[in-house]
């Protein structure tokens, strides 16, 4: 491996640099159990109760793209982060960074975003802090959130409760996040029907977990479908098969992944989850989550086989087989 | 889907029965980056017949780019006042001094574009900085280099340049022939390049070297029709050239692209990564384009062209090596630690072959038909 020697933004990209960057880095001098996990959130035992708590921050451009903004990606990505490890949202704390120049304008609609997004959620920004810095020192605005959740008596979800057999469900088409603002960055002047999936998937998890023992559930950010499964592979030990015609993606987002040269399994989504359930359960869980508005599309996308050999293989389309990996980093489009 | 499953089904059948019927194990070569990706991608190669094989040729535009080339646009990229605008896949190719990716941490002004046109708007937009334009590519992306070129002489800048090292297809192909190290028993064409030169400019690989090309689409599902046909036209022992691609290759090609080419650029000698310098199969910008070339403006020397050690993407992108067989592969190279430009670019061999793990998968779907 590499020593990182200057950092690059395909560190940032929550894709292969971004483990050597925390492995190297951070975790040397950080690392604890909690945090070696690396986890959507760290899971906290006071003795009476569990918490969870998880922090994130954004850094997008543009501000605002078709399907949501800023303020609706630091609500979603924090209370997403949240019920992922099982718990129920208590309060947000918000940290913006403002660029001197910035249009107030521009910050009245993320707070509004935030705070439309906050309800829908049914979470409220508890605490916050504000700093500005001088022009050029950061791009428009950053937002860090944090979340603080509540987890019931006797819910675990984890990877060590994977097991061969097990299947993957996801609650709908893949890709439209990172698409939409691919395109709202790279190509402004094109209208595309390709808009963000960015929203809080707290109601429709918790709704699934009152009614079917899920092991594991993670949301496909950064690194996209394929990182998800990459790592879910590698912390199991177990082989995990993707079923490539049964993942669903709408046609606009293919077309645009195929314009760009993007793959579609590696394209951030910010209001997707994948479950990992007994296959006992599929059906049930199928059935829940298409109650919700966002689990319309649910579908089973792979399954856990006996293999241990840590690998995630993607069955393809024509009947063909090829391992997955995890992405590099920054997404680089290709030439033609 | 289901129809294009059942279509992908048909299109394996026929590949699979048109190879039944040769006698000996034969290679097909693709030169098109797109048709390397997807192959792969597809899983394609794990469900070929045993005795055919598909090789990826000098298709992709980032590897065939020499050594020199590479330094050049690094070199440009970290001077002062400079703005280096490039396709996405030439920022991690690693020269000398590192690759584009590290001059921008370092603080060089790269940008990815998805157009050159949007280099020459940056230009117009910030009259005080150079901008210069990466131009890599084979005649896919050439029009698009010419038309930008166009645009700049139009507005009159003085602060755009390209620093051209676009490639023609055709003589890479006639040199990999003549080398006669190439065991080759046909070749796909590339769809891309084809809607542009048109398909007549491959007759002669047909004629003079009596060997089958069939033009085939970039969708897994056409690679594969593709690759059935040219294995029944070897079977048959009947070499043609035929366009399965009809829908956006014809015979003659783009007129129009080719005249905007033509108005800019001139054939020139060009140097290829494993193929040395061949006689007119790069392009040069003419004489009344002369004030956009980047080696003019900046009086530039092409640093030499030393390869990294030990890598043989030289032998890969003409099907004389694989990447396995190259000591570097996997151990050294690899995506995130790219040596040689077929590891760096997702259209690259190397890197195909590591991310999509071709012989895992292949021992895998051997296990899986054996049990």
């Amino acid at each position: 491996m590499a020593k990182v020697r200057q950092i690059m933004l395909a560190h940032g990209g929550g894709g292969q640099l971004t483990d050597e960057l925390l492995g190297q880095l951070v975790l040397p001098r950080l690392g604890n159990p909690l945090l070696n996990e690396l986890l959507d959130s760290a899971v906290l035992d006071t003795g009476r109760e569990t918490l969870a708590l998880t922090i994130d921050s954004y850094v997008v451009q543009p501000l605002k793209f078709p399907g949501g903004d800023i303020g609706r990606l630091a609500v979603s990505g924090t209370v997403n982060d949240l019920a992922v490890c099982g718990a129920r949202p208590l309060g947000l704390a918000l940290g913006l960074i403002l660029c001197e120049g910035l249009e107030s304008g521009v910050l009245e609609e993320v707070m509004e975003s935030v705070a439309r997004t906050g309800a829908e959620a049914g979470v409220r920004i508890v605490t916050g802090d504000t700093k500005v810095v001088g022009r050029g020192q950061a791009d428009g605005m950053f937002i860090s959130t944090a979340g603080v959740g509540a987890v019931p008596d006797g819910r675990r979800l984890h990877p060590d409760r994977v097991s061969a057999g097990d299947v993957l469900i996801i609650n709908g088409p893949i890709a439209d996040h990172g698409l939409a603002v691919m395109l709202a960055r790279e190509m402004p002047q094109m209208a595309s029907a390709v808009r963000s999936d960015a929203a809080p998937l707290n109601r429709l998890i918790e709704h699934v977990l009152e009614k079917v023992d899920v092991k594991f559930m993670r949301d496909p950010t950064r690194a996209g479908l394929a990182g998800l499964a990459v790592d879910l592979a590698r912390r199991t030990g177990l082989h995990v098969a993707l079923d490539e015609p049964a993942i669903p993606v709408r046609p606009e987002t293919r077309h645009a992944a195929d314009m760009l040269g993007l793959d579609v399994l590696e394209v951030a989504n910010e209001g997707k989850v994948v479950m990992v359930v007994g296959e006992e359960d599929a059906e049930k869980t199928l059935r829940e989550m298409r109650l919700n508005e966002l689990g319309r599309e649910a579908r089973v996308i792979g399954r856990v086989e006996t293999e241990m050999d840590g690998i995630c293989e993607l069955r393809t389309a024509m009947g063909g087989r090829r391992i997955l990996q995890k992405p590099y980093g920054e997404q680089l489009p290709r030439i033609c | 889907m289901m129809q294009r499953i059942s279509e992908s089904r048909q299109a394996l059948d026929r590949l699979n029965a048109a190879a039944a019927g040769l006698r000996d194990h034969v290679n097909f070569m693709e030169v098109c980056g797109t048709h390397t990706v997807n192959a792969f991608r597809s899983g394609l190669h794990s469900l070929m017949p045993k005795n055919v094989t598909l090789l990826s040729g000098p298709g992709c535009p980032v590897c065939v780019t020499s050594q020199g080339e590479i330094d050049l646009f690094i070199e440009l990229a970290g001077r002062p006042g400079i703005t280096l605008c490039t396709y996405g896949d030439m920022l991690r190719v690693t020269g000398k001094a590192g690759s584009l990716e590290r001059a921008r941490s370092r603080g060089a002004e790269v940008r990815i574009v998805y157009s050159p046109l949007d280099a020459v708007a940056l230009a117009a937009q910030h009259p005080q900085r150079q901008v210069t334009f990466a131009a890599v590519g084979f005649e896919t992306t050439t029009p698009a280099t010419a038309i930008a070129l166009l645009e700049a002489k139009k507005l009159g800048l003085k602060n755009f340049t390209a620093l051209v090292s676009h490639k023609r297809i055709m003589p890479a192909l006639t040199a990999l022939l003549e080398s006669g190290t190439v065991n080759v028993a046909g070749f796909l064409l590339p769809g891309h390049v084809s809607v542009i030169i048109g398909y007549e400019t491959y007759r002669p690989v047909v004629e003079e070297y009596g060997l089958p090309c069939v033009v085939a689409g970039f969708e897994d599902l056409q690679i594969a029709a593709g690759l059935a046909r040219l294995t029944e036209l070897v079977r048959d022992g009947t070499p043609r050239l035929e366009n399965w691609y009809p829908q956006a290759v014809s015979a003659e090609g783009n007129r129009k692209a080719q005249e905007v080419i033509e108005r800019v650029f001139e054939p020139i000698d060009a140097r290829w990564r494993g193929l040395g310098v061949l006689p007119d199969s790069g392009l040069g910008l003419r004489r009344e384009f002369s004030e956009f070339d980047a080696r003019v403006r900046f009086e530039l020397t092409e640093p030499d062209s030393t390869e990294p050690a030990g890598c043989r993407c030289g032998e890969v992108i003409t099907g004389r090596c694989t990447p396995a067989e190259c000591g570097l592969f996997g151990k050294v190279c690899t995506p995130i630690n790219a040596i040689g430009p077929c590891m760096v670019s997702s259209e690259g061999t190397c890197q195909a072959w590591f991310r999509y793990r071709r012989q895992a998968t292949q021992r895998r779907s051997d296990a899986a038909t054996k049990g």
